[in-house]
């Protein structure tokens, strides 16, 4: 058998060897792509409204009628202007809609309940969808691509960009820390096998686990979750393919700046996990945050991943759309790449 | 016979501290020896330049013959290296660990197994028990297995025989005499002074230096001149009271009793008197057989005095 079959061999018997590591590896993607996907919605389906009117033309009439007739609200009553904030402080209403006869124009105010500044965004679009008037339906409108607006499709990129940078850097990067912790690291360095060949082979069985993730979370997400399929699946897989080896890349660079697995494991948790989850898009849309902050989440190879990952999956459109994204991810990739070898090459 | 490991003025700095000064000594192909010190002094520097882990800032060395620098691929087949824990993986079994630190040098267990046969006569009974599940001895065993399964004409153990009990270190001293005698160089550390009296030859090292090198008989042989054993039923009140005598230099507990370091002044009969003198019961100061131990204490006290 040869030195590299047989470290990724011994790699390997390490990941079946314990269990936690594996049922916390398989289980972890499947169990948040279901929670996202069911559980945990951002839809707003039913919001409490109350109305402020003075006037009582036709017009008023017709309104207050769409949003007593339409299934996403419920027409909490008229009130006065007074009464709007402390229906709002109680909880009576989500929001309230006032309308005002001014010179013969009817004008309108949205007050909404912003203590969740995502759902209240959600309100106010949806009222001013149905003072629109065309709509019986809240003017969500034209949505395309995710005419529910299906926070499942929303999620399972995110989902995927957060798992990969969590498995294969963190996992990777521990496994090699703790090598360095327990002395055996410096028993392969002293055997006659060449570093790469080391790292190489530590780093091979934790892609393949990864490509075991990604076959996962997409026959997950192309049947329970009803991800539309489509021949454009296939660069779903080679860009998730690409993220996949600069995770490795990330933890391969993480493993030569820590000593401790415990560090390693605060480094990943902190330098990846939190990143990912606030500041590529995943949760809050980049467009929505303050400039500096989306000017640091272009460092956030997950940002490109899960806007390439939306596109794939989602829109279905083809690579071409896309471009930008992946080769900025390659860039990233090859960056950490060059970085990870100097750094573990400098530190032997 | 040539020096399988020659070390010639090696210097290596960590920042600030000196971790080796000037390190020289030489060990003759075969030979069993020992590298002793306190914990700090220097040891586990020493054994990864040899082991061409680190290179050191300034000085020379060979193992086997070849440069720790320019030959570290060709010493990296010759040599097989302990370290400091036994650093075995845990959740593979004895089986796989020995396996696996074979393929690391291109061997088959089998070929080699006459090697590590003295080594293994207990380990062979469980070979599919994780190493996570063996004692402290039998981990020691199956690590120093792991080291010698290539056929090493070096051998290098940083302190294998700490944190194992005293049966499977004398076990090991045992199997270490054993593995000299097939002609294998032995470089071995330790802090356990009573160790040393087990190696052929041995170096001192304290402070990164080393303080002197020889065969233990020839380091002890001029410590009994003005070393004493003091005894009283008093044993504390009793250090006190001999660091006041007069040609005293170092009293220090050893074992039972204290060792007095002395200059040529010191008279026994009239420090008896002083003694008893002062309120002890049953004094008693007689000529000491000094070992490793107090000429290291010497050193020790050289050297923080400087």
């Amino acid at each position: 058998m040869s030195i590299f079959l047989s470290i990724i061999k011994k790699e390997s018997l390490h990941l079946v060897r314990d269990p936690r590591t594996v049922l916390i590896v398989l289980c972890m993607p499947v169990i948040l792509l279901l929670l996202f996907g069911f559980a945990i919605s951002t839809e707003v389906n039913n919001m409490d409204v109350g109305i402020v009117t003075d006037s009582h033309t036709q017009e008023v009439r017709d309104i207050i009628s769409r949003i007593s007739c339409n299934p996403y609200f419920t027409l909490k009553g008229m009130m006065t202007q007074q009464e709007i904030e402390p229906a709002l402080r109680d909880g009576v209403v989500d929001a309230v809609l006032v309308l005002r006869e001014s010179s013969g124009q009817l004008e309108h105010q949205v007050v909404a309940d912003a203590s969740n500044p995502n759902n209240a965004q959600i309100y106010a679009s949806y009222l001013e969808g149905a003072m629109s008037g065309n709509a019986q339906e809240p003017a969500v409108g034209t949505t395309l691509y995710n005419p529910q607006l299906k926070s499942s499709y929303n999620f399972v990129p995110g989902i995927m960009g957060m798992i990969f940078i969590l498995i294969c850097a963190m996992m990777t990067s521990v496994s090699i820390v703790r090598e360095k912790e327990s002395g055996t690291m410096n028993l392969l360095l002293v055997s006659p096998i060449k570093p790469r060949t080391i790292i190489l082979g530590k780093l091979i069985p934790y892609f393949i686990l990864s490509l075991l993730i990604l076959a996962l979370m997409l026959a997950f997400s192309y049947t329970l979750l009803g991800i539309p399929f489509s021949v454009t699946a296939l660069n779903t897989v080679w860009v998730s393919v690409l993220y996949i080896v600069m995770s490795l890349a990330i933890g391969l660079l993480i493993s030569t700046v820590s000593k401790t697995q415990f560090t390693a494991l605060v480094i990943s948790g902190v330098l990846c996990i939190f990143p990912v989850t606030m500041l590529s898009g995943m949760l809050f849309p980049v467009s929505n945050m303050p400039v500096i902050l989306q000017w640091i989440s272009c460092a956030v190879p997950a940002r490109w991943y899960i806007d390439a990952m939306r596109t794939l999956m989602i829109q279905q459109l083809d690579i071409m759309y896309v471009i930008d994204d992946v080769v900025i991810l390659a860039a990233i990739t090859v960056f950490v790449i060059v970085a990870a070898i100097l750094r573990f090459s400098r530190n032997k | 016979m040539g020096n399988a490991i020659e070390i010639d003025n090696i210097s290596k700095r960590y920042g600030k501290i000196k971790a080796l000064d000037k390190v020289s000594f030489s060990v003759p192909e075969g030979m069993l020896y020992g590298l002793i010190g306190p914990d700090g002094a220097g040891k586990s520097t020493l054994y990864n330049i040899l082991t061409t882990l680190q290179r050191p800032d300034s000085g020379k060395a060979t193992v086997a013959g070849h440069d720790v620098i320019k030959g570290r691929k060709k010493i990296r087949t010759e040599v097989g290296y302990m370290p400091e824990r036994f650093s075995l993986y845990p959740d593979l079994t004895v089986k796989e660990n020995l396996e696996f630190f074979a393929s690391l040098f291109g061997v088959q267990v089998s070929e080699n197994y006459d090697m590590i046969a003295p080594v293994m006569t207990q380990l062979e009974k469980f070979p599919n028990r994780r190493a996570s599940a063996l004692s402290g001895g039998m981990k020691q065993k199956l690590a120093l297995g792991c080291a010698l399964i290539h056929r090493p004409k070096v051998l290098l153990l940083d302190e294998p025989t700490t944190g194992v009990d005293a049966i499977s270190r004398s076990e090991f001293w045992t199997m270490l005499r054993s593995l000299k005698e097939s002609g294998i160089t032995i470089l071995v550390s330790t802090s356990y002074m009573d160790e040393a009296a087990l190696c052929e030859e041995v170096a001192l090292i304290y402070n990164g230096k080393i303080v002197e090198n020889g065969t233990p008989s020839e380091l002890t042989a001029h410590l009994g001149e003005n070393l004493y054993n003091a005894s009283a039923d008093q044993m504390y009140p009793l250090l006190e009271a001999v660091r006041e005598l007069p040609g005293v230099l170092n009293s220090y507990t050893f074992g039972a009793t204290l060792h007095l370091v002395t200059d040529a002044t010191f008279d026994v009969a009239s420090a008896c008197d002083k003694l008893s003198a002062s309120g002890l019961d049953n004094v008693k100061v007689y000529l000491a057989k000094g070992n490793i131990e107090d000429l290291f204490i010497r050193f020790c006290n050289i050297e923080d005095h400087e």
